[in-house]
């Protein structure tokens, strides 16, 4: 594997990611508990989205083989996916949801202000414009998860169950194979040791003022990373890209 | 007697020079009745018109259509949060109004009970749909009340984006494979009579319309807004390609508008009456999402009252 292969899967990393999370908050629209929420939805799966353009918009340039954005999100199989498990895990309800989009967000946030300072200069200025909506993106999953939390019974219940149920999908997050010890050694990447650390203070800090209970670290799911999904993924992809694969070649 | 006489003669003048009526001011009772059905109405219109197109965004063709469609619905939540808004100034609370759009009291646009059945639909939603109501928010802009005209322009900025979005869709795909083209023109004869239909029933049979154009509510008729959306609309679809579904549609010297067909006000009547295609989908799919969110409603709110408690303490 050479570093220009490596760089191009850790890109896909990245992009598949956000692309997937997006499309999950996407299905929400128009179904939201209020209509602010309807928009902060919208608002998160836009800047998302974005994101993910700009990583994949430099991802076909490493690659240097003229695919394009499209290319990669709607004409790869569910093999060559490399999203995290825990973005294409089902909306369930809000609680779901929103302890989905906080879990992630606490990962995501510090992984931004650490790649700001990538030595890829494109992944730098990606990240740079990202830190300022990661941090907004955080503050509304954290706020929610404390109404829950500190709310009404029901709310802390389906807060926890959401919590207890997603928390094995987090170990996904933190796994650094080849690929990403490839990129902390050319230092485009940071050490995912660091951002746990992150993640695991804003979890500890959050959960405190939410009166939930942090989940023991039991058996982690993994496999994301080398395209081993869950059967919900093929699914997500088969809406996704119906009509890039219905009508090969097509314009839109 | 004389007092009301009095009260109401000075609106009226307010009124004739063009003043805009403000929340704190008098106001007849049917002024504001008739401002409460016609704003709520427009909110709901918004709000359930974020299904069918919603209905899109998990199946949108390209990353770019996907984040445009994305930004496209989420304005139209924003549109109904200022409507809201603007229905509270006159006395009604948000939840008050949201229950008569849930309980079926209170109507919305019938054109949201059709059914998004291809891409190409997207396309036809923002150039006609987006395109017709376009005609009456601009005229709303100068609406007499000040709370709604001022919504209005917010909203007329962004519907006029969304109505070239849909154009710029229905011409990519006009320019596109056979198959494609023939998505788009499909779409065109699926839309177009029930987006006549949206301007409402012809003048001579509008009973809201009298009072609405003393007051300066309104300040075209429908038919007056139908034509001018015929004679523009027309000529986009010419310059794409592709074909307006009305064979009596022929170019009037004499008048220099579009002479065109009849409209079936029977189906008009039968969707508003409930029977459309999508009618009890989309309510239904509004009461869930009301029902299912009403935890996450409570929870707020039981948050936001122990923060307040344990601040006071």
């Amino acid at each position: 594997m050479t570093e220009q292969e490596a760089l191009f899967t850790y890109l896909l990393r990245l992009g598949d990611d956000l692309l997937i999370l997006s499309h999950r908050l996407g299905e929400w629209c128009g179904h939201g508990p209020v209509l602010e929420e309807d928009i902060a939805l919208a608002n998160r799966a836009l800047d998302h989205i974005g994101e993910a353009r700009n990583i994949y918009d430099h991802a076909v340039k490493v690659e240097g083989k003229g695919r394009t954005e499209d290319d990669l999100a709607y004409l790869r199989n569910e093999r060559q996916f490399v999203n995290t498990l825990l973005a294409e895990r089902p909306n369930g309800d809000y609680a779901h949801t929103i302890v989905r989009s906080f879990l992630f967000d606490a990962y995501h946030l510090p992984l931004a202000e650490a790649l700001t300072k990538s030595s890829d200069e494109q992944i730098a200025a990606i990240a740079a414009k990202a830190v300022k909506e990661a941090q907004y993106h955080l503050k509304h999953s954290s706020d929610w998860l404390i109404r829950f939390g500190d709310g009404t019974e029901e709310s802390h219940r389906r807060a926890q169950q959401a919590l207890d149920e997603h928390w094995t999908y987090t170990g996904d997050l933190f796994v650094q194979d080849e690929v990403h010890q490839a990129m902390v050694k050319a230092s485009i990447a940071p050490d995912l040791n660091t951002i746990k650390a992150s993640f695991d203070a804003t979890v500890d800090r959050v959960m405190a003022e939410a009166t939930l209970k942090r989940p023991a670290d039991g058996y982690m799911m993994s496999g994301g990373r080398q395209g081993k999904h869950s059967e919900h993924l093929g699914f997500l992809l088969a809406e996704m890209q119906y009509l890039q694969r219905a009508y090969p070649g097509a314009q839109w | 007697m004389t007092d009301v006489t009095n009260l109401e003669e000075r609106f009226q003048a307010k009124i004739d020079a063009e003043q805009k009526i403000e929340p704190k001011d008098w106001m007849p009772e049917k002024y504001r009745k008739t401002l409460i059905r016609q704003i709520s109405q427009h909110a709901h219109s918004e709000i359930v018109g974020m299904l069918p197109e919603g209905n899109w965004i998990t199946r949108a063709p390209s990353l770019r259509r996907k984040a445009i469609l994305l930004a496209k619905v989420q304005d139209e939540a924003g549109h109904g949060l200022y409507l809201y808004s603007a229905c509270e100034t006159l006395g009604t609370t948000r939840e008050q109004t949201i229950a008569d759009l849930n309980s079926g009291k209170a109507k919305y646009s019938s054109i949201f009970n059709y059914p998004t059945l291809t891409w190409a639909d997207i396309g036809a939603v923002g150039w006609l749909v987006d395109g017709a109501a376009i005609m009456n928010q601009v005229m709303l802009c100068r609406t007499s009340y000040g709370p709604y005209a001022r919504a209005m322009v917010r909203i007329c900025k962004e519907e006029s984006f969304h109505q070239r979005q849909g154009y710029e869709v229905m011409s990519v795909l006009a320019k596109g494979t056979p198959e494609q083209k023939e998505m788009a023109q499909d779409a065109l004869n699926r839309w177009w009579w029930p987006s006549l239909m949206m301007f409402g029933p012809s003048d001579a049979n509008s009973p809201n319309s009298a009072d609405s154009m003393k007051w300066k509510i309104k300040r075209q008729s429908n038919d007056e807004l139908r034509q001018i959306f015929i004679d523009r609309t027309v000529q986009q679809a010419e310059i794409i390609g592709l074909t307006i579904p009305d064979p009596d549609l022929k170019w009037n010297e004499a008048t220099k508008h579009y002479d065109w067909g009849t409209i079936d006000w029977t189906e008009f009547n039968n969707v508003v009456a409930g029977n459309g295609p999508c009618n009890k989908e989309r309510l239904a799919a509004r009461n869930k999402a009301h029902d299912d969110g009403a935890w996450v409603r409570e929870a707020a709110l039981a948050h936001a009252a122990k923060k307040a408690k344990r601040k006071a303490a």
